[in-house]
């Protein structure tokens, strides 16, 4: 008998609080395919698919596996009837083995020879090998990836759902994953993959499904939709260019500043060690003028945090000599607790920027108009000034957070993914504060931006440098502005 | 019935039970509540007011009994001064060990409290013990040690007065100063207010646990230059444990913590008068404080639900 | 010398005697930990399996009186369970409320029931047991196996525990939780239950921490008899790096530090008597500032859900 559905989710309905996450949202995945779900950022992908490992409960609508019906109350039951989930940050224990990880969640007595022995019995089915003994923190990000998926076929997964795989891996791992998982599904196995990123989709997948707003709005083989009618579906509307072909970058290229001008920021023979004293920066030279955005590209623990931390001030050099204004805005990845404290108003936070050196009294009536300026200024909707931030969405948040900084660094302005977690159109408007910002050239700020999305890089900056093991290079144009090899060996560092 | 009767009467029956005594135990536990909540607004949890407390009152016992002669207006300000620098020198231990060590401050500051029991029972039987050496307790103080009382015949002294200026000078250093401000923006989200605005969150902290115990040191010299006149074991029924409860219930705000320091004041001599009128033993006062706490504690989630309902969610 | 070689034995016999309740209340709060929360009710399980051990033990003789502690120790930490798990509460404030709770309610109801100064002087105790044969080894014999019962059930607890973390599946769940609780759910853990579990095993520990204090070492109930040892059994948790036979040898340490007391009250040297008394407290400030870092913490500790 052949199944018509490996993993099947029809009529989803869930609720966070008063807001509507999903929305008769539904799923089928044939057997031996890779399928792709694609949505924008709080479309309710990952909300879809938590239910479908149990780790959330629907308030509504069925589940099916291999053609089954059935009913998850923890994620046991799901691992139990199949499933495998690989998170998107990876629900690794960092301290333990990686034996233990894969161990963890079985009752009884332990027994971790037996389970390393599975590990690499699978490894010799499979190709995915990972140390047993091996302390997961100290294993490298892709290997972490692998180990997840171990986990997941040691416990004999047959559906392996993953959400965001390819965030966090260079261009070469990505393709030997996608190799990897159309080998698993040619073996008789299926994966879910969970990506907001078109383009990636669609290079693996069998089929496509797209969540809009908690909605499903398409379900398609791979074979009936391009790019654009991807888009088409995510967005809502037939897009007219996507940040990524927004045509920015052509927009401000012209405003580079002459060779002459003097840089606003500049670091000489920067190296960094932390507090384990381990490399983080070697021997960065940069140099950072007004009217340009300088892009910085680099995987996970390739230096970009610390190299922007030491350009925004936020981080001392151990050797080596940093030359920047006394105030650089600085709009960091994590939002919530890097750059707002979400208990506090509006008008509190945006005092905030000026706590360390503020002296005395504060004008709270200054502040509330100064806020008042920024909110209007930066269409940050449903603000005032003595709203709490945490009352906020994230994109308006992020809004908030743009426009302090842009305040407080005249002179240059760092930022750090900052459209992680938003929608397109807030995260489109993030962008375009960012380039208008460069765009005032003389009178503008020197800005510096780092995006895990490489289109997004490529959009807004003028200038490309990569980081790589702690050192920092120029990536030269290429002269076909469509091709990225450059850039993706300039990830590995074999440019 | 009858119990609670006698709890009402001790605390509001009369003008002497408000004025001398719901008042003079609100006073104590109005600078304690102070000190407890402006280091929690740091997120500093000091327990530890109670034994900065002792401390206060052992310093500024040994400032009145060796300058009993000094003039009032000289001595009672010293008194103040040097309780606060105790208090302030004992939080000061729990803050370096933080900073410098990493102790959980919750740990040192309740082991300082055992310490500082341990050190108060030491003095009153030895260095400090009054002349015939039979009771173990200080000499009482010279007239000039004794603070003044802010009514006529009634025991309010100037502890109470010394509390209420603090309360409001603490609520303007929080809401309008910069430095209050910083204390503020560490306590709600340390990480931002480093990162955000180049807040120095260990001086911050460290500071904060200075003043802390400074305005608990106050509450030691205010017990007993005001109320004792002497140095005795057991000074203070708990009031450091119960500070925290007062502070919580007045959310942190030093306004209202004038409003709960009576309240606690209140029922702290409305158990005494229960005690003595209808056997039931005033350490009820330390469930009806737990059970305050945790009663804040339960508002605090409804309040949080109801916030993550009204906001707009993350990324799902 | 000669006097301090005759009391030798009797100083590490009191050690260890000492070191019983600390024993207990230690590892329980190391099972709360390793699931990632702080439990500073502990003051307060123990203060009360010191009065259910009281209560029980007048009611239905010693061993009614372990069981009736464990009970009262296990119930203060279900409401404090309740109030960090259910209703998310800041761990070390409702914590500290348990404590202030237990020992208010242990005060009232002992002075309701037996009165303002009347102490119930004719509990029943367990008394040293001698192990046949191993008490009468050479050396250290005697005082290792002439112990009340609670001691030899602390030899072992200690071997159960290190077997039961780390050679089973509940075990390994439990540790996962404290490091990384979203790894755990994923894992098809149910960390609340877990949490809840180990949060009242926890408190069943201090509760018999109590019941060991009054029925094997002072004979009878004070208020506030806990004296901190809630505290300092958190403290010793720290001092043990979070694992079993760390803090199992931490608590032998401070055992020793409160027996000094007993030594020096012996040796009849002029020291204020206070000095001792503050020694275990001092102590456990010097110890948690040399071995600094919370290095060996579960990194979830005291995180708020």
């Amino acid at each position: 008998m052949t199944i018509a559905s490996a993993l099947a989710l029809a009529g989803i309905r869930h609720r966070f609080g008063h807001t509507l996450a999903l929305d008769d949202a539904h799923l089928t995945v044939a057997p031996g395919t890779v399928h792709a779900l694609l949505g924008e950022n709080g479309a309710g992908k990952s909300t879809l698919m938590r239910i479908a490992f149990g780790m959330l409960a629907p308030d509504a609508g069925t589940l099916a596996v291999q053609g089954r019906p059935v009913q998850f109350r923890s994620s046991a039951d799901a691992i139990a009837a199949g499933l495998g989930m690989v998170h998107q940050h990876f629900a690794l224990v960092g301290p333990m083995r990686a034996v233990e990880n894969v161990a963890l969640g079985s009752r009884g007595r332990l027994d971790l020879t037996a389970t390393a022995a599975r590990m690499r019995e699978v490894a010799a089915r499979t190709g995915l090998s990972v140390d047993p003994d091996a302390v997961v923190a100290t294993l490298s990000v892709a290997a972490q990836q692998r180990l997840e998926i171990v986990k997941a076929l040691v416990r004999g997964a047959r559906v392996l759902i993953l959400d965001e795989p390819g965030a966090v891996l260079t261009p070469d791992e990505r393709a030997d994953l996608d190799r990897w998982l159309r080998q698993f599904c040619a073996d008789g196995g299926t994966a879910v993959l969970i990506t907001h990123k078109v383009r990636e989709a669609l290079a693996v997948a069998d089929a496509i499904s797209v969540l809009r707003r908690g909605r499903s709005v398409l379900e398609a083989p791979r074979a009936d939709v391009d790019d654009d009618a991807v888009v088409a579906a995510m967005t809502g509307e037939a897009l007219r260019a996507s940040p990524a072909k927004a045509g920015g970058a052509a927009a401000i290229r012209g405003l580079v500043p002459t060779p002459s001008a003097e840089p606003v920021l500049a670091l000489d023979a920067v190296t960094l060690r932390d507090a384990r004293g381990v490399t983080r920066l070697r021997d960065v030279t940069l140099r950072v003028a007004r009217g340009e955005v300088l892009g910085v590209i680099g995987v996970e623990g390739a230096g970009v945090r610390e190299l922007l931390r030491v350009l925004a001030g936020r981080l001392a050099p151990t050797t080596g000599s940093v030359r920047r204004p006394l105030r650089v805005g600085f709009i960091p990845e994590d939002r919530l607790h890097d750059a707002i404290v979400p208990a506090f108003s509006l008008a509190e936070n945006l005092a905030l920027a000026d706590a360390g050196h503020a002296r005395g009294r504060l004008d709270w009536r200054g502040i509330r108009r100064a806020t008042a300026d920024v909110l209007t200024a930066h269409d940050v909707r449903n603000g005032t000034a003595d709203r709490l931030a945490a009352e906020l969405s994230g994109g308006n948040q992020q809004k908030f957070v743009v426009g302090r900084e842009r305040r407080v660094g005249v002179d240059a302005l760092v930022a750090e993914n900052p459209t992680r977690g938003l929608d397109l159109r807030a995260a489109a408007s993030v962008l375009a504060a960012l380039r208008d910002a460069a765009a005032r050239g003389a009178d503008g700020p020197a800005v510096v931006f780092h995006s895990t999305d490489l289109d997004e890089v490529l959009a807004v900056a003028t200038r490309v440098v990569a980081c790589f093991n702690g050192s920092v290079r120029e990536v030269p144009p290429p002269t076909d502005p469509e091709d990225r090899t450059a850039y993706a060996r300039a990830l590995v560092g074999t440019l | 019935m009858e119990a609670l009767a006698a709890l009402w009467d001790g605390a509001f029956g009369s003008p002497f039970a408000f004025w001398s005594a719901t008042l003079v135990r609100a006073t104590p536990l109005l600078l304690l509540g102070l000190a407890v909540a402006v280091a929690f607004r740091a997120g500093v949890l000091n327990i530890g007011a109670e034994g900065q407390l002792l401390l206060g009152a052992a310093a500024a016992a040994a400032v009145a009994l060796a300058f009993g002669d000094a003039p009032r207006l000289v001595l009672v300000p010293a008194m103040v001064l040097v309780g606060a620098l105790a208090g302030a020198a004992w939080s000061g231990i729990a803050a370096l060990l933080r900073r410098r060590y990493g102790v959980l401050e919750v740990i040192s500051t309740i082991m300082l409290n055992f310490v500082a029991a341990a050190m108060v029972s030491w003095l009153v039987r030895g260095p400090m013990q009054e002349p015939t050496r039979v009771y173990p307790q200080s000499s009482s103080f010279a007239d000039a040690a004794h603070w003044p009382f802010l009514l006529n015949g009634q025991r309010l002294h100037l502890g109470f007065a010394l509390g209420v200026l603090a309360a409001w000078g603490l609520w303007w250093w929080l809401e309008h100063s910069a430095a209050g401000f910083r204390v503020r923006a560490v306590g709600g989200g340390a990480r931002a207010a480093a990162s955000a605005g180049g807040v120095d969150v260990g001086r911050t902290i460290s500071r904060v646990f200075l003043l802390s115990g400074a305005l608990a040191g106050v509450a030691g010299a205010s017990e007993v230059g005001g109320v004792t006149w002497a140095l005795y074991e057991g000074l203070s029924p708990g009031y450091g444990y119960t500070a925290i409860a007062v502070a919580l219930l007045a959310r942190l705000d030093p306004r209202w913590i004038l409003v709960t320091a009576v309240f606690f004041g209140a029922l702290d001599a409305g158990a005494a008068a229960m005690q003595r009128d209808a056997q039931v033993p005033s350490v009820v006062v330390q469930i009806v404080v737990a059970l305050v706490v945790l009663a804040v504690l339960a508002a605090r989630y409804v309040h949080a639900r109801r916030l993550a309902q009204r906001a707009a969610p993350e990324t799902a | 010398m000669i006097e301090f070689g005759v009391l030798l034995l009797p100083f590490l016999e009191a050690s260890l005697r000492t070191a019983t309740p600390l024993g207990f209340a230690a590892l329980g709060e190391l099972v709360t930990e390793r699931a990632g929360v702080i439990n500073l009710g502990l003051e307060g399980a123990i203060i009360a399996g010191c009065f259910g051990a009281l209560a029980g033990a007048g009611l239905g003789g010693p061993y009614a009186g372990v069981l009736a502690g464990i009970a009262a120790g296990a119930a203060v930490a279900m409401v404090f369970a309740v109030f960090v798990l259910a209703l998310r509460a800041d761990q070390i404030i409702a914590g500290t409320a348990m404590t202030l709770l237990a020992l208010g309610i242990t005060g009232t109801l002992y002075r309701l029931v037996y009165g303002a100064g009347g102490a119930a002087l004719d509990t029943p105790t367990l008394a040293p047991w001698a192990l046949p044969g191993l008490s009468s080894l050479p050396g250290l014999g005697p005082v290792l196996f002439t112990q009340p019962l609670p001691t030899y059930v602390l030899y072992l607890l200690v071997p159960a525990l290190l077997w039961w973390m780390h050679r089973t599946g509940a075990g390994l769940a439990l540790r996962a939780i404290g490091e990384h609780r979203a790894a755990a759910e994923a894992a098809g853990v149910r960390s609340q239950r877990s949490r809840a579990a180990a949060i009242i095993f926890g408190g069943a520990m201090g509760g018999l921490s109590g019941a060991t204090l009054v029925l094997a070492q002072v004979g009878t109930f004070n208020e506030g008899m806990s004296a901190g040892r809630g505290f300092i059994a958190i403290a010793i948790v720290v001092l043990g790096r979070w694992s079993v036979l760390g803090t199992a040898l931490a608590a032998l340490v401070f055992g020793a530090a409160f027996a000094l007391q007993y030594l020096f009250q012996a040796m009849d040297w002029a020291l204020p008597y206070q000095l001792f008394l503050a020694f275990p407290y001092v102590l456990t400030l010097v110890l948690l500032a040399l071995l600094r870092g919370r290095a060996a913490a579960p990194l979830e500790l005291g995180r708020q859900d």
